[in-house]
């Protein structure tokens, strides 16, 4: 499973709010409409430069604050497939997950803002094309690339009722 | 080697051998929802063909975070939740009952020991009683209400103890900023803390409620505290439900431990956007204000409105400051209307809104204007937090807050307290 897609780069902390405010997301469940606004208050443009199956690449802490699933929904709703981040808040990190949002831990700082990238899943290799380089992910636990392989918890959980090999 | 609380519960709960690392499987006591996250677990619910809840009397759900209704949208979603109470027999804490945080502990729904998850990320705050609390998105309470469980990896922890004595006009609040200015905004990320000493024992269960609600804002995954006698007095005229507390073995293996000195704190300022940005008030310059606001999940009890009351009696509010009040609970607005503290801050010139968590997240009651500067009890001030990207927040102690209300710029409570 590789996803091929355009780095768009963020700095540490980047918290809930500024992925989606609360002031959108207690409205409307569409998140095609919340992922107008995903990233407004950082990057009024975000939403207009985004293409489907582009990454978001930051540095520690992404996705600190509120546990609003809302957050990484908005993002897979505006084109995002994947996040690279030094570290990740665990709220959204398992949030992620959940809703079939890749996120990997990795070295992003080498990284530029529109760089090509493609990811792998399975293997955590993440091939910065623009840069020519190679970079390796913290691998997830089973339970987490088993959830991400089903496209998110709400498949999983169809499919088998409970939580596997934990 | 011996074991930290965390480590101690989910042994309890999964009944096996755990340390942490480990993953499990365990099984929830308690699942709470509010209504800015329940909607969608519910729309998850039923994605999944979940049939029925594992246990109502288990499953809670509060209305607070855009309570009441500023829109029609809004009231769908709130309709959505009631319905889906009605179906399952799920008790529904209704518009202006309090805010969900305050609605757990002072009704004693949570006890010692517990494992609690509920889709709002504050939810660390129920630490305080000796419960295991943690936050979690909403397709994962749909799994928690339809399994009554899910999946934790056991975390580490890590131990602050707290020695020495808070001086006058230094609260929990002034704790917990401080903390987070040693720690940051990552320090305690997968981690879960243990609050320990002298300071913690010395606080009444409210005023430790501040603390671990606050842990998660250094990245925590639970804010634990030992209960003592203070917390079993406070669950005995809440609750007939029988507990067992789980204590840290004496021997516990922490992955780092940090001791902090209390006894010459002083009052602290989050300034904005950042929560682990933090200066003692004493090193601020004169910083003007526009909104003041004393409430949340955070600071919005009984003794946070009894102390700004004791600061606002007999003063006035400046002229510039919209100073705005919102009771962490029904029960609390009643306390303050009996002990007179109501009267004391309408009188200076605050306003009072609905229980409920409206303007500290930025939905409705409270959005500030351009440009302004907002001294708040609450436990983010994240850009656009309150509604408005171009406001400035600033976080204090209900002290702090209500000095500032009086002088129109951050003050320190200190001196209307001596």
């Amino acid at each position: 499973m590789e996803l091929r897609g355009i780095a768009h780069k963020f700095a540490d902390d980047i918290n809930t709010d500024y992925i989606i405010s609360g002031k959108y997301k207690f409205k409307t469940l569409d998140m095609n409409e919340l992922a107008k606004h995903v990233m407004e208050d950082i990057d009024p443009e975000f939403y207009q430069k985004v293409k489907p199956g582009d990454f978001i690449v930051a540095g520690k802490n992404f996705g600190c604050g509120s546990s609003r699933e809302q957050a990484p929904r908005a993002l897979l709703a505006a084109g995002i497939r994947g996040i690279l981040a030094q570290s990740f808040a665990r709220i959204f990190f398992r949030n992620a997950i959940n809703c079939g949002l890749l996120v990997l831990e990795c070295d992003t700082k080498d990284i530029q803002d529109n760089d090509e990238l493609t990811v792998n899943l399975l293997t955590g290799t993440i091939r910065d094309i623009t840069q020519g380089t190679v970079i390796k992910a913290r691998p997830l636990p089973q339970v987490m690339i088993d959830i991400l392989s089903e496209g998110g918890l709400v498949n999983y959980f169809k499919k088998y009722g409970t939580f596997r090999g934990v | 080697m011996g074991k930290t609380m965390a480590e101690k519960i989910f042994e309890k709960k999964v009944g096996k051998e755990t340390r942490a690392g480990d993953l499990v499987i365990a099984p929830i006591d308690l699942v709470m929802g509010q209504d800015g996250t329940t909607p969608l677990a519910i729309q998850s619910f039923e994605e999944m063909n979940a049939q029925k809840v594992f246990d109502p009397e288990k499953i809670f759900f509060v209305i607070d975070h855009n309570a009441p209704s500023p829109m029609e949208s809004v009231s769908r979603l709130h309709d959505r939740m009631r319905a889906f109470a009605q179906k399952f027999g799920i008790r529904v804490f209704e518009v202006g009952e309090g805010v969900c945080h305050e609605l757990m502990v002072a009704r004693g729904l949570v006890l010692p020991g517990d494992l609690v998850v509920g889709a709002d990320s504050h939810t660390c705050t129920y630490g305080a009683l000796g419960a295991f609390s943690t936050g979690v998105g909403s397709t994962e309470l749909a799994v928690a209400m339809a399994s009554g469980k899910l999946w934790f990896k056991v975390p580490e922890t890590l131990r602050i103890n707290l020695w020495g004595k808070l001086p006058e006009g230094v609260f929990s609040k002034d704790v917990i900023l401080y903390i987070a200015s040693q720690l940051g905004a990552d320090g305690a990320t997968y981690r879960a803390i243990e609050f320990h000493g002298p300071v913690i024992e010395s606080l009444e269960v409210e005023e430790r409620l501040t603390i671990s609600n606050m842990a998660v804002e250094v990245g925590a995954k639970a804010g634990l505290m030992i209960p003592d006698e203070k917390v079993f007095i406070w669950l005995k005229r809440r609750t007939k439900r029988s507990f067992e507390p789980v204590l840290p073995d004496v021997d516990a293996s922490y992955v780092e431990t940090i001791d902090i000195d209390c006894s010459s704190l002083t009052p602290q300022v989050a300034l904005p956007h950042r929560v682990d940005t933090v200066k003692s008030i004493t090193e601020l310059q004169e910083i003007p204000v526009r909104q003041a606001f004393i409430g949340t999940c955070t600071n919005g009890r009984a003794k946070d409105l009894e102390v700004a009351a004791r600061i606002l009696a007999g003063q006035r509010v400046h002229q510039d400051v919209r100073l705005i009040v919102a009771p962490a609970s029904r029960e609390v607005f009643l306390q303050a209307l009996t002990m007179g503290w109501v009267e004391e801050i309408v009188k200076a010139g605050g306003i009072f809104v609905t229980p409920g968590c409206g303007p500290c997240v930025g939905t409705h009651q409270g959005v500030p204007g351009d440009g302004w500067n907002v001294i708040s009890t609450a436990n983010r001030n994240f850009k656009g937090r309150m509604g408005n990207a171009e406001a400035f927040i600033y976080l204090a102690s209900p002290a702090t807050v209500a000095a500032s209300a009086i002088e129109g710029k951050i003050a320190d409570p200190r001196k209307y307290l001596r």
